[in-house]
């Protein structure tokens, strides 16, 4: 089944809708995104916390758990709609760590303390791949040697509590790619690390999902990391994507002013001294039935009546290939 | 102004009221600290006997200027938040000397040392674990003025809770809600009101915007760089792991490595000129938001991890990973050495360089 989605592309979303119903109301966590990942293409989905960019990645996955619930959309990969699965399905199960892969941001939390770190590396090849216990373990040795752990062999029967949390990740990164997947879905993998383990592991990530030919969504909040290795972004705000394009022209041509403002408010390792940060003020939205109208209105230098009345506006074209980005103020004209 | 803050702050030499104003020097120096170590004691089993030492902080040295911000950096165990904790005397460190107000505070009981606690105030990471969650944030801004006796009536002291709470950009009127009823934003403001009450002259900053989102983030630095611009000579140490956070805030950078200060100098100098092996490569594993130059960067990745502190490496404890490494750097522990005005490096490699170019 290896044909192409709609598209041609590996995975796509197509307006996507993730909400969870809690006594206050329900909160549109992911409100109507569509996004596409091409082969071996590195996309970066930024926002801050609450934007709603791990639970669209979640939902992807099908892994999200009540209260929440998949509202709308299609998720095509490789010609099939994976939301047409249902959640526990033999065939949702081969696609979650066979073929699309979730690295976690907390190396902490999401290995399981009780089982060796060889065994939660073996069960997805034994599970997937359909290997034997032994050839399961000598592969197993194989990914940790991979992933810079020294003495592999013998750190197979250790428990996670043995490792750092620089050697942990490290683990999560051969857990993700143990069976080849043709997608990687890391979610801030590195946040939780210091600044040169960071590094380490970024490269290392990379190096190994381009072993095995593999896309990678690269969820974060940091700019800096995308403008290093992503090809194309998404920005996310209040559970909509606001802006799209390459890398370059998100960078250099920001046309959402939610945009703008983040790349503003960072202050950066290059900059001049005495360079004020411009923060956007106010706080991002309470997503518990929103209002209809762009949920950026509330923080926007360039509001105005129009945003107020009218709901969200579409995702329009601006300069730069593929470059959308979703604001009145960007209609009929050039990006900023 | 009551009588026992007027004596007391002079008792201190701070001259911040009117009648024992006198001319401060540019150069003036506000803390000082010497040879600074914390060792904690590693205990097991029922008697807890001593079996080891975590040396959080091994012999760092370093002076603050009135009205500058120091700028503490380096990654998780490297002993920063430490050094402030022992500045603020929440720990008592194990050696070495403090000055405050050239007055040594590192040997003072706790009795002696209460009534120079507000002039050093301390502001938390996390603004969701330091405020009490059962105090309106109104009285957690006050308590430091009724602790430290600072005003003589309810109206005095509604007043000045009020001012600190504009002074923050928080509205006066949020002061009787509940620390949950505010944002992590609004949390770390009410955080910087209460420092700022008992009127200090250092505030030691640990890690304030560290969980913070990043539009948020850029709100506090700003707060914090406007309160330092409209007081005369509030001084700032700036922990923090992130780099380019501190070097936009800080005018003088100390990066640690496993407790000791490895470099210290300007932002601008520790940009253009990094020395330090281990702060080239920590320069170097920051990301730029900016695709041109991060194609262009070169990436220094380290090997291995930060060695632990209770064993940690011989004479100079980046020796393992460093990728210029001579076999004295194993047996020697560098000093800091001056290479050129306000940049001070603890590298053998440095003092090598420099031995020769004298001969």
């Amino acid at each position: 089944m290896c044909e192409a989605g709609p598209r041609g592309r590996m995975l796509e979303v197509e307006d996507l809708y993730t909400e969870f119903k809690i006594d206050q109301g329900i909160v549109h966590a992911v409100n109507g995104i569509s996004y596409a990942v091409d082969e071996r293409e590195i996309v970066g989905m930024v926002g801050e916390s609450g934007c709603g960019k791990t639970v669209s990645q979640l939902s992807v996955m099908q892994l999200i758990r009540r209260p929440g619930r998949i509202a709308g959309g299609k998720v095509w990969f490789e010609g099939v709609n994976l939301l047409e699965y249902r959640p526990n399905s033999p065939e949702m199960r081969a696609i979650r760590g066979g073929k699309i892969s979730m690295i976690f941001q907390e190396p902490m939390t999401s290995l399981n303390p009780t089982l060796t770190i060889g065994r939660q590396i073996t069960e997805s090849l034994e599970l997937h791949l359909g290997m034997n216990k032994k050839e399961a373990r000598a592969r197993a040795i194989e990914l940790l040697d991979q992933v810079g752990i020294p003495s592999a062999a013998s750190r197979l029967d250790d428990y996670p509590h043995q490792f750092s949390g620089g050697m942990r990740q490290r683990v999560m990164i051969a857990i993700g790619v143990a069976c080849e997947p043709k997608m990687v879905i890391a979610d801030e993998p590195t946040t939780a690390l210091d600044c040169t383990t960071q590094a380490q592991l970024l490269e290392l990530m990379l190096a190994t999902i381009d072993r095995c030919q593999g896309a990678l969504v690269l969820v974060t909040h940091n700019l800096g990391v995308v403008a290093r290795y992503a090809q194309r972004l998404y920005i996310m705000y209040a559970g909509k994507i606001v802006e799209e394009g390459r890398c370059r022209d998100i960078f250099y041509r920001p046309s959402h002013p939610y945009t703008i403002g983040l790349l503003n408010s960072v202050p950066r390792l290059d900059e001049a001294k005495g360079k004020r940060l411009v923060p956007i003020w106010g706080t991002p939205p309470n997503l518990i039935d929103p209002p209809a109208r762009c949920a950026f209105y509330p923080r926007c230098p360039e509001r105005t009546e129009r945003c107020r009345v009218e709901p969200w506006p579409e995702l329009k074209p601006v300069e730069g290939e593929g470059h959308l980005v979703r604001c009145y103020m960007r209609e009929g004209g050039r990006g900023a | 102004m009551n009588e026992a803050r007027a004596t007391e702050t002079r008792l201190v030499g701070r001259p911040q009221d009117a009648e024992v104003s006198v001319a401060v020097p540019a150069n003036d120096v506000i803390l000082k600290v010497e040879d600074l170590r914390m060792y904690f004691p590693i205990t097991r089993g029922l008697l807890k006997r001593k079996v080891g030492e975590v040396k959080a902080v091994d012999g760092v040295s370093f002076t603050i200027r009135r009205g500058e911000t120091l700028g503490l950096v380096g990654e998780s165990g490297c002993g920063k938040t430490t050094v402030g904790r022992c500045i603020s005397r929440i720990y008592q460190p194990t050696d070495g000397r403090i000055w405050f107000e050239h007055r040594e505070i590192s040997k003072l009981a706790e009795k002696e040392f209460r009534p120079l606690r507000r002039h050093i105030a301390v502001i938390f990471q996390d603004p969701y674990g330091s405020l009490d969650p059962r105090q309106t944030a109104g009285s957690i801004v006050g308590e430091p003025l009724e602790i430290h006796k600072m005003v003589r009536s309810k109206a005095e002291y509604r007043e000045r809770v009020a001012g600190l709470f504009a002074k923050v950009g928080l509205d006066p009127a949020l002061m009787s809600r509940y620390p949950h009823e505010f944002s992590g934003g609004q949390r770390q403001r009410i955080g910087i009101a209460r420092a700022l009450a008992g009127d200090p002259s250092l505030i030691i900053c640990d890690e304030p915007v560290s969980a913070l989102d990043v539009s948020i983030q850029a709100q506090i630095i700003n707060l914090l760089m406007d309160l330092k611009e409209g007081s005369s000579g509030l001084t700032y140490i700036f922990i923090a792991h992130d780099l380019s956070v501190v070097k936009h805030i800080s005018d003088r950078i100390a990066v640690m490595y496993l407790g000791r200060v490895v470099e210290i100098t300007t932002p601008a100098e520790l940009y253009s000129n990094p020395i330090h092996p281990y702060t080239r490569a920590l320069l170097s594993a920051v990301c730029v938001p900016d695709p041109d130059i991060e194609a262009t960067r070169e990436r220094i990745v380290l090997e291995g991890e930060v060695p632990s502190p209770v064993n940690p490496p011989s004479g100079c404890t980046f020796h393992a990973r460093c990728p210029e490494a001579t076999p004295a750097c194993k047996t020697t522990v560098p000093k800091l050495t001056m290479v050129a005005e306000d940049h001070e490096v603890a590298c053998l490699r440095v003092a090598e360089a420099a031995v020769k170019e004298e001969q």
